[in-house]
């Protein structure tokens, strides 16, 4: 194969430049003058930004099909002996395919939201938020170096607990972003440190100097609380601990289910398309990094089949609508990850720019049915759902189209990319690949029988919400309708820029995306035949899954309750996710309190600062009331003092004398 | 003409005399009056002095005190006339505003 040449553009480019900062004047305008002028006409702003947005990455993308490479530096904020940072732009395919995504998902998400959101009182909150969130996700996206990757990184997460607390009013809400921030801080800690690791050992925060030093720490040992360690594990590790936050691997998962309290449309956009594959974005852009070491990549591949599998259990069990689809998020995000860790880094992106389709579509579309019962107490209940099917058409066709795709039924963009990581994994140079593949091809089935849980029980059998709306229920407005489309298109033909070459594709994303991420690592002698087995049996475990789905809760209603009550514990090992949150409650938030009462407020606080300052107070008014007993106000006492102290300095001045 | 320690013992008498008055009296207006006795006192013992030394600038001095001693009866007084207005007393221990 002959690789590709490509040409690198150093000048500054305005269009390049545009593509984030757009958002960013849009929100900024939105934002001051939102409440007063603007109202509920704040939407106009955001979405002709984002529409321009696509418009210059869809440019920009087809120059960078043609081979151009934009890399240029538009401003150095700090340059001082060695370190650089500033604000740079790189534009490679991988950042293309990425930003166009990003731009494109943003603005049907927009759109979806002028209805989802009309009549809220924070609508142009709403609105300048998220297109603040679209400005930071693509400064991460675009960036040249770690310093403004962090910025990105950092900035999506303030906005994101933004958008969880949006409707800060309800307790769980605002609670709910709490835990986002704290829990992603935890990771983002890490991630801070991995960036001052790079720059202690490479010496350099841009991605273009990173890549040519690396050789250099292939074979370096740090020495760390005794133990050697290898310091690309290291750094490579502790940024990898910031991908875990960021895209809610195990251990840091928790905030992701809980941060389905912020709307639909944001958790279709940040907790599923872009925010949360923010951490497979930045494992890919590292893949150097992380292949120096063997065992980071065991770590990797590991911690995204244990999410996988860990979320793809507790999906069924939950009743919640945008939980389950939360939890397929998580399974979906552990597939990037194991993909990421058997070093088919291509089949990684290629998953996550699907996914974005099909997951962002599946919010939409539970969206469209919360939009319908949203006077019930927790209209996201899916046993108060039912039958839908009827009355919203578009909702359950396009709901449909997603759930085949994410199944990895043939033709839809999640086989391609499911099939890929899948078949990646089976033939990769690692010896976990096998292993991978196996919890791969499992979570398969158990992926088409979640999915296909929800549209069996919201939109066949009898509607069981009457109660809760006005007349019969009705489809979603067209503002909201149309996006569900264009989302539903690209849940179908996103795959096929990757269809592969022994189904007779040519496989334009692999082509792509080689230049920067190199070929998959995979065995040399490949058998078609195994290959075409791979794919039969995962397309087996979908239709399986789906089989089952049908079974349970359609033809066999009965079966329902079966597993719950003959599996009862693990039924509530399950339904209690893991018992993850009862955990951590237990063994970090508790203890922490604890420390934070007792010791740091009931010793450090009370004790020794309000000691000192209650003291001196204390020292002072003692004073003061000693020497009240002369204050009496009757001005002879007053004149005898004077007289003393005449005689006195009298006296003393003789003395001296 | 006595001799000058007369004089100075005069001077020390009226002001011991307006230095206890000024100390121990509760009316204002009598401690007003003792302030002018220990300057009276002063007066003498400048007037005495500068007699037997032949010096003129105790008499002048003499005047300036006459002078500043009639400004402060004057502003002494119309201030104890406010004060017994608004408290209706002119008695030094009933005036406890100031007490801590």
């Amino acid at each position: 194969m002959v690789e590709k040449h490509f040409e690198i553009v150093t000048n500054f480019n305005i269009y390049v430049f545009l593509i984030p900062f757009l958002p960013l004047v849009a929100s900024i305008i939105t934002l001051l003058f939102g409440k007063r002028y603007f109202r509920n006409k704040s939407q106009t702003l955001p979405i002709l930004a984002l529409f321009f947005s696509f418009l210059l990455s869809v440019k920009i993308l087809i120059e960078v099909i043609h081979g151009k490479i934009y890399h240029f530096d538009v401003y150095t904020w700090i340059f001082a002996y060695g370190l650089k940072v500033g604000l740079g732009f790189l534009v490679d395919p991988l950042s293309a395919a990425m930003m166009t995504m990003v731009t494109c998902v943003a603005f049907l998400i927009h759109v979806y939201s002028v209805g989802y959101m009309e009549g809220d009182p924070g609508y142009y909150r709403f609105f300048s938020y998220i297109s603040l969130f679209v400005f930071f996700m693509l400064m991460l996206v675009l960036s040249n170096n770690l310093a403004q990757l962090y910025l990105g990184w950092e900035g999506v997460g303030l906005c994101s607990y933004f958008l969880i607390g949006f409707w800060y009013q309800k307790k769980s809400a605002s609670d709910a972003g709490k835990k986002a921030f704290i829990v992603n801080r935890v990771g983002d800690f890490g991630f801070a440190l991995g960036i001052f690791m790079t720059f202690y050992f490479l010496g350099t925060l841009y991605y273009n100097e990173i890549y040519p030093k690396l050789p250099e720490i292939a074979n370096k040992y740090i020495g760390v609380l005794g133990y050697e360690v290898h310091v690309p594990f290291l750094i490579a590790f502790l940024l990898f601990c910031g991908a875990m936050g960021k895209s809610a691997q195990f251990p840091l998962h928790v905030w992701l289910p809980d941060a389905m309290e912020g709307p639909t449309p944001v958790s279709a956009l940040i907790h599923a398309a872009t925010m949360v594959t923010a951490g497979v974005f930045m494992v890919c852009r590292l893949h150097p990094l992380f292949e120096l070491s063997d065992a980071m990549m065991f770590i990797v591949a590991m911690v995204g089949a244990f999410t996988c599998f860990m979320a793809a259990t507790v999906a069924p069990t939950q009743f919640d609508i945008k939980r389950v689809i939360a939890y397929s998020t998580l399974s979906q995000l552990g597939y990037m990850f194991m993909a990421c860790g058997v070093g088919a880094f291509i089949a990684g992106m290629f998953h996550l720019l699907t996914h974005a389709y099909f997951k962002a579509l599946l919010f939409l579309g539970a969206g469209s049915v919360i939009h319908l019962l949203h006077h019930a107490p927790d209209p996201n209940d899916i046993r108060i759902m039912g039958g839908l099917k009827k009355y919203m058409p578009i909702t359950f066709w396009t709901f449909l189209i997603a759930s085949l795709s994410i199944s990895g039924i043939p033709g839809f963009a999640g086989f391609f990319s499911k099939d890929e990581i899948l078949a990646q994994a089976f033939f990769s140079k690692y010896p976990w690949g096998k292993f991978i593949w196996f919890i791969g091809w499992i979570v398969a089935s158990m992926t088409a029988f979640y999915t296909f849980r929800i549209i069996f029980r919201a939109f066949y059998g009898e509607f069981k919400g009457w109660e809760y709306v006005h007349g019969k229920p009705h489809e979603s407005p067209r503002v909201m309708i149309i996006p569900l489309i264009f989302l539903a298109i690209g849940s179908i033909f996103a795959g096929w820029i990757g269809v592969p070459k022994i189904l007779g594709g040519s496989n334009h994303i692999e082509e792509f995306l080689a230049p920067v991420l190199g070929h998959p690592r995979i065995i040399h002698e490949v058998s078609h035949s195994t290959e075409y087995l791979l794919m039969l049996l995962s397309v087996g475990a979908g239709l399986f899954g789906i089989f089952l789905a049908w079974l349970v809760y359609i033809k066999k209603p009965s079966l329902e309750t079966f597993f719950s009550k003959n599996f009862k514990p693990i039924y509530t090992f399950l339904f209690r996710k893991w018992y993850f949150d009862e955990l951590y409650l237990y063994t970090i938030v508790r203890p922490t309190l604890w420390v934070s009462r007792k010791i740091i407020r009931g010793i450090a606080d009370n004790t020794i600062i309000e000691g000192i300052v209650n003291g001196s107070a204390r020292v002072v008014n003692i004073t003061g009331t000693g020497l009240r007993i002369l204050h009496t106000g009757i001005i002879n006492h007053y004149t005898t003092f004077i007289l003393i102290g005449i005689l006195v300095y009298l006296l003393v001045y003789l003395y001296l004398k | 003409m006595p001799a000058l320690e007369y004089y100075i013992i005069l001077s020390i008498i009226l002001f011991l005399i307006g230095l206890f008055g000024f100390l121990s009296r509760r009316n204002l207006i009598v401690i007003l009056i003792s302030i002018e006795i220990m300057l009276n006192g002063l007066i003498v013992l400048f007037a005495a002095i500068s007699h037997f030394t032949k010096d003129i600038s105790g008499y002048i001095i003499v005047f300036f005190i006459i002078a500043m001693a009639a400004a402060e009866a004057a502003i002494g007084l119309s201030l104890v006339v406010l004060i017994y207005k608004r408290l209706r007393t002119v008695y030094s221990d009933e005036i406890t505003n100031f007490k801590g």
